[in-house]
């Protein structure tokens, strides 16, 4: 199950929000298909969000195929997203270069900037 | 069910035989299932329109239709908070519930009343009159969403609530909404925290109609603009704007394209109210649900 998380001050739209949240709970395999997302009461009782807000965003999720309502039962996730999960490989080797940038007396940001100027120039024109 | 929650036709108020009109010729409809903001300045009309949708003032002028029926007609199916949170002082909190359950025989949901109760951390055998305004604010709310309302109108609900209780009371009135399609229409003051928790907007100024509709489409229909103060604004519709040195900053309704060296984005709900109320002059705008939202 996945908890919401809103920052009114982001200037992203909520329910991109919650779009994108979902997605990244996909891609680090947090949600796996068949897995039952929080029903629109369960958000908007955390999140004293509007529940439309919530229902938009599960119709944008289901408009790209990954998710599905089923009436009466919830909305539940039909595919995943990426291929590197929490255990993965990838996300093994990307810790263990953290604790070395880290080692190496990189800060925070250092790394922060350094990782999104790799990843911009070997995604470069790719749809984000 | 009806499809027409509020619908106001040539609404009128008056206070005493010569009295100033609290309201004058109101129109305006909320579709059901709506969580309606109500704002205005001080003295806009907004209690008296509770009131008038409550059942507890009549018209002087024009009428409403609550619920496909007349107030009085609705009274069983609408619940109403006034900003005085009217509760017996005497009354414990358990016997205030009791209350409410034997008011409202074949509605009453004890477990949601209890629920508020107790994340309030109240006590049953405490006194009304020993309680803090916001403590008897989460009473009276309590009573209202027990009573299982399609209408629930909240008079300044969050004004004496603690940050936390206002984000658990907006969480369960919007589960409330979820669940049973409750249609809310609530006052505030504080524009900001209605922000994200409502999808409708109705604005009053001095006893008028200013703003009502989809929050969503009202917002688009809106630009905030920046650039040159020698640049007309024609033929867009001007709500407000200032000049400071040689630069316009202004909220426009826009007839057209607008010129691409200047800087626009979308307004936030904050900022088409202050530019409302600081333009008391703007041209009122009505828009009604749009085919998108309908379909």
């Amino acid at each position: 199950m996945v908890e919401y998380r809103i920052d009114r001050r982001s200037g992203v739209a909520t329910y991109l929000q919650i779009v994108q949240q979902t997605k990244q709970a996909l891609r680090l395999g947090l949600l796996a298909p068949g897995d039952k997302l929080p029903t629109a009461r369960e958000v908007v009782e955390a999140t004293a969000i509007n529940p439309n807000t919530v229902l938009k965003a599960y119709r944008e999720l289901e408009r790209e195929g990954l998710v599905e309502a089923r009436r009466g039962l919830g909305t539940f996730v039909r595919r995943s997203l990426g291929a590197a999960p929490a255990d993965s490989p990838l996300h093994a080797e990307l810790t263990d270069w953290a604790a070395r940038a880290r080692e190496a007396g990189l800060e925070h940001d250092d790394v922060a900037a350094l990782f999104a100027a790799v990843l911009e120039e070997h995604f470069k024109g790719d749809e984000a | 069910m009806t499809d027409i929650a509020i619908a106001a036709q040539g609404l009128g108020r008056r206070f005493g035989r010569r009295g100033r009109r609290a309201l004058d010729r109101c129109e305006f409809v909320l579709p059901a299932g709506r969580v309606c903001a109500l704002v205005g300045p001080n003295g806009a009309g907004k209690s008296t329109l509770l009131s008038l949708a409550a059942g507890l003032l009549r018209p002087s002028e024009g009428r409403v239709t609550v619920l496909g029926t007349t107030p009085a007609g609705a009274r069983e199916r609408l619940a109403y908070v006034a900003q005085d949170k009217p509760l017996h002082p005497h009354l414990t909190v358990a016997a205030t519930l009791r209350l409410g359950r034997e008011l409202n025989p074949g509605r009453w949901d004890e477990s949601v009343a209890r629920r508020i109760v107790t994340d309030a951390d109240l006590d049953m055998d405490a006194k009304i009159r020993t309680l803090s305004g916001g403590q008897r604010t989460q009473v009276a709310l309590a009573l209202a969403l027990a009573k299982r309302p399609e209408l629930l109108l909240l008079d300044e609900p969050m004004a004496d609530l603690d940050p936390l209780a206002r984000h658990r009371i907006t969480g369960l009135l919007m589960a409330d909404a979820a669940e049973h399609g409750t249609t809310i229409v609530m006052s505030s003051h504080v524009v900001a925290e209605l922000e994200g928790s409502c999808d409708h907007l109705l604005l009053l100024g001095a006893g008028r109609v200013r703003l009502a509709g989809p929050l969503d489409d009202l917002l688009a229909a809106h630009r905030l603009v920046t650039g040159p103060a020698q640049d007309s604004l024609d033929p867009h519709t001007v709500v407000e704007s200032r000049t400071t040195g040689r630069q316009l900053t202004a909220l426009i309704r826009p007839a057209g394209p607008v010129p691409a060296s200047w800087q626009t984005a979308e307004p936030t709900l904050e900022e088409l109210v202050l530019g409302h109320l600081r333009g008391p002059d703007a041209p009122a705008l009505s828009l009604t649900e749009s085919e998108e939202a309908a379909a």
